[in-house]
This record gives structure tokens, sequence and C-alpha cells, in this order.
């Protein structure tokens, strides 16, 4: 399909499911025949081009598959289409509200993340059963299973089609931010399969924070998740080696990253601080600003990069924090406090392969080779990743083998180990 | 053209050295072997899937009664016959598999030495369903079978 159809097509997608159910009242119907109008009109247009109303186009097509759906159902039901159909269609909103109130409804708290990502990434997204199952890395049987149980779940929790109230707005935003975040790692860190990037997720994710920015341009943390997104997808020619390993931040050739993007992700940051409260997401891509700004990994301003993680821990109490800031304050007062910072957290991650990794990272900087080649093997032996596996039993066997590690700068080793920049989902 | 279960497990081979204290170069040696062979299967079409598993120390037996499952975590003693991966090739012949798992088991460990870690060689069975989508087309076709097996009216 060509990319202009393809880009209108999704655009489109959301606006459309939210006028039909809108008037049908039946979100999981109206998903369905969105998707089968979808797929008409990637044949249709591709072939004879884009109408000259493709939004209305849309909108027919997919509401004659809706009827014919009831059709088939029962003819007690084609009674009130017609009788539907000879209503004036309810007043439309602007098609940007639409797209948000499918948005809230697709990353509704009732919903588990893997169920809401799946039915986003579809309803919002506009992309098929099969893409998404392939994305993720499973049979389209099982996504398919997952996005009808996600929008049944949704229908029997009985959510009216409209925005939050304000009083439950802020806490809906944090979840479809949640949803669009684990959107984002799921492409950038993948939990599964041999890539470590799954770049159409990543760009999907960034795709639809750019889209909820667009909608929400005064909120400072839907600004600071998408300058958070543009700040880490910036370094993504980078981050892997010809062989597919991963290549851990100090150890990244900078000329790589993307320009165009840190200069995106730096302007919408920059927007948003002035915008009011700090927030976990304005933090997290303030850090990662503080490294791209870096020419070379030694004129990175760790203290402000230890300053920032304290904010961060501090509103978040999230250990995996606490880790990053292990590795930052080592960076400014040497790997003794950073070892302290550990031992903080230590029965919280007890078992975990991140404060293993973090733990021989510091040790290494301490001068314990002994211990810390333990603690990477450790690391290794618990980390879902392969690629990650791979790369920490690559430490183990540099720290054994004294005589080829090619003179790592103290510090920079183990740095691909550690917990990701912008630390775990808040 | 028939489907094969290739499976390594913990069974060192030759080579009694743990990964770990391996030269990095040897494990990138052994890794871009591994790639090399993924690269021909999938150019020949034989691939169906390969599947790498994580370790004993994050594994769990499960047993149970029908009321309260009892869930034994590691270490585990015994784990040395266990999958650490497998991959399933679809293949011309047994023959064709064998071959592939003789290069499975070729694979450079420290020193460039083949390590000859043993490999199983499982032919899968025919018309068994194996993924989602197969197994709901097979649970359908029982399900007719029943339902007609029974109707005797």
């Amino acid at each position: 399909m060509p990319a202009d159809v393809e880009d209108l097509l999704r655009v489109l997608a959301p606006q459309v499911l939210g006028v039909l159910t809108r008037r049908y009242r039946d979100f999981d119907a109206a998903e369905d025949a969105v998707q089968e109008a979808l797929l008409a009109a990637a044949v249709h247009w591709s072939k004879e081009g884009i109408p000259q109303q493709p939004r209305g186009w849309l909108i027919q097509t997919a509401t004659r598959r809706l009827i014919d759906q009831r059709r088939n159902e029962r003819s007690r039901m084609a009674r009130e289409d017609r009788a539907l159909l000879a209503q004036p269609p309810p007043a439309d909103v602007p098609d940007g509200d639409d797209t948000l109130i499918v948005l809230f409804l697709c990353c509704h708290p009732s919903l588990t993340p893997a169920s809401a990502i799946a039915l986003t990434l579809r309803a919002v997204g506009g992309l098929s059963t099969a893409e998404i199952a392939r994305a993720f890395l499973v049979p389209e049987t099982t996504m398919a299973q997952r996005i009808s149980r996600a929008k049944q779940r949704i229908k029997s929790s009985g959510v009216p089609f409209r925005l939050p109230t304000p009083e439950e707005r802020a806490e809906r935003l944090r979840t479809v931010l949640h949803v669009l975040y684990l959107i984002f790692n799921e492409g950038y860190v993948s939990t599964a399969g041999p890539d470590v990037h799954r770049a159409d997720l990543s760009d999907e994710a960034i795709r639809l924070s750019r889209m909820a920015h667009r909608m929400l341009p005064d909120d400072p943390e839907v600004a600071g998740l998408l300058a958070l997104m543009l700040l880490l997808d910036a370094r993504r020619p980078a981050r892997t080696g010809a062989g597919g390993e991963l290549i851990p931040l100090p150890e990244q050739d900078r000329t790589r990253w993307d320009r165009a993007l840190i200069a995106e992700g730096t302007a919408v940051l920059g927007g948003a601080i002035g915008g009011g409260a700090v927030g976990e997401y304005q933090l997290q891509a303030s850090i990662a600003a503080v490294h791209d700004r870096a020419a070379r990994a030694e004129d990175t301003d760790w203290s402000q990069i230890l300053a920032l993680y304290g904010l961060l821990d501090r509103m978040t109490g999230n250990p995996v924090v606490t880790l990053n800031r292990a590795v930052a304050a080592a960076m400014v007062h040497g790997p003794a406090a950073g070892l302290t910072l550990l031992s903080e957290v230590e029965d919280r991650l007890s078992g975990q392969h991140r404060l293993d990794a973090v733990r021989a990272h510091l040790l290494e900087m301490a001068g314990d080779t002994d211990a810390a080649a333990e603690h990477y093997a450790a690391a290794a032996a618990r980390t879902t990743n392969l690629p990650e596996r791979h790369h920490l039993s690559r430490q183990v066997a540099r720290l054994r083998n004294p005589v080829h590690a090619s003179a790592p700068a103290p510090g920079s080793s183990g740095a691909g180990a550690r917990p990701r920049q912008g630390g775990e989902p808040p | 053209m028939t489907r094969y279960l290739l499976a390594v497990d913990f069974q060192p081979g030759v080579v009694d050295t743990p990964m770990s204290e391996w030269k990095p170069e040897e494990i990138t040696a052994h890794l871009d072997y591994y790639g090399v062979l993924n690269r021909e299967l999938i150019a020949n079409g034989e691939l169906v899937d390969a599947t790498v598993l994580t370790g004993p120390d994050l594994a769990k037996i499960v047993t149970s009664d029908g009321r309260a499952p009892v869930v034994t975590d590691g270490p585990f003693q015994e784990f040395k016959e266990w999958i650490a991966g497998f991959q399933i090739v679809d293949v011309d012949s047994e023959a064709r598999a064998i071959e592939i798992a003789a290069k499975v088991s070729a694979v450079p460990g420290p020193g460039g030495v083949p390590l000859q870690q043993p490999i199983q060689v499982r032919q899968v069975m025919d018309q068994a369903p194996s993924d989602a989508e197969e197994m709901q087309g097979f649970l359908d076709q029982v399900t007719d079978v029943r339902t007609s097996g029974g109707d005797h009216r």
C-alpha cells in the first residue's frame, strides 16, 4: 500500500471509530467494522486513488459493514438499524476529541497492560491484528483473542463513550501515558525475540504520543513523555553493533545519533518545563537530554544527572530509579557511594538481574574484578533478554581474561547492563 | 517435508569450561557460527521456529493434586539434561535434519574446538497442532467428530 494511503488511514482510523461508536453505541462491533473498512480502503485506494472525502468514505463503508454484521446476527436487529439510520446522526464532535476518547477508552484501567497495548495499537493505531501479533511474536489467533477479550471487558464495564470527567482525568491520563511508554519500551528493548530493537513499535509509540501531544498541548507530562521517546530514540542508530549486539551508552558512536530528533526532543521538553508541575516523564526526559548533550561520554554532566535522579527517586520511590541513581553517584562521588546506595534497595530487588549487573559495574569501578565477574555471571543467568545475556557474558569473559581486555575506560565497561536510561516505567 | 525438533541441553560435550570462562572473541565466534547457520536455514526455507530458554536459575517445578499446587524453586542439581533451547526445522528428509543437528553440535567453543554437544533430533507428529491457530482448528475438528459420533438418532 502506498505510504500516503497508509498514513491517512491510520490518522482516520480512531476518528471514524469515534463516530461509529457514538452513533451505534457498540464499541466492540464498531471496532470490527472499522477494521474491515480500513482493509477495503487499503485495496480500493491503492488502485483507484484516495477519494474526495476519505473520512466520509470510511464512515459509510464501516457503517455498511456494521449493519451487515448485525443483519447476519439477527433479522430483528435490521429493523432497529433502519430506525437508527432514519434518525439524524448525533452531532459530531471535533475529530481530535474522538481520537482522544478512543485512546482513553483503550487504555482503560480495567484492562491489563498487555490488553490495553494490543487494543490501543489496533483501535487508535489502526494496525491489523496480524501486524500486532507479529510485533509481539505471538500467533495471530492468540492476539485476536486478547483483543476480543479486551473489548468484551470494556463493554461489560459499561464505560461511557466520552472524555473522562475532570476529577478522573489525571489518573486516566497516567494510564494512557503508561501504555504509550510500554509500547515504546517494547520496541526499544524488546522483551522477546532475537532483535534488540523492534523499531516499528517505537515508531508507533512516537506517532501516538505526537498525536496525544497535539491534542493536549498544554499537558507537561504528555510533552515530557514525547520528549523522552525522541531523546532516547535518537540513539537508536548507535545502540547495536553489526552483529546485533548491544552497545552501551558510553561506548556508542555519538556521531551516529540523530541530531534532528535530539533537537526536537529538547524543544518539546523546553516547552513542557515552563508549563507547570514537574512530573516523572519530564524528569526522565531531562536526564536523557543531559546524556544527549554530551559530545563524548566523558563530557557527561553527572552531577546534574545525579540531582535529577534524586528528584525522580523521591517522586516515585521506584527501586530501579535508585539503581540508576547509584550509578550516577558512583560517577560523581566514586564507587563506594554507589555501592552504599545499592544496599538500600537490596531487599526489594533481590534476585533481579539489574541489581547484580549494577553491582558488578560498581565493583569493577572499585577494582574488585573477581567479585565483579561473579555478579555479571549472576546477572547473565537471570536476565530474560538474549542480547543482554550475551552482553553480560562478554563482560564476564573480559574480566576473567584480563589479557584480552581492551583497556576500557574505568566505569564504562558495564554500562550496557545498567538499568535503562529512563529507569522503569513509573 | 517433515518437521523435526532439534534440542540442545546443558550437557557440555567435549569442553567442560563454562562459557563464563571463555575469551570474548571465543564467545563472538560461537555466536557468529550460530548466526551463519540460522541464516542458511532461513534462506532455505527450513527454519520454522527457534527458541532460546532462560537457564535453570529462573526455572520452577510445579506439581499439583488439583487443589494446592506445589512450586519448587531452584537451584536444581539435576538440570544437565534439561532443554536449553531448540529449533524446529521443516526438511526433506531425516538425513537433512541430522545434517543440521551435526552442524549445531559442531559449534566452536574455546580455542575454536567443536563443542560436540549432544543434539536431540525428534520428529514432530504429523497432523498435530503446533500453534494456537492450528490448535483451534484441531479442537474444532475434535468437537465435530464428538458431536456427530454421539448423535445416534
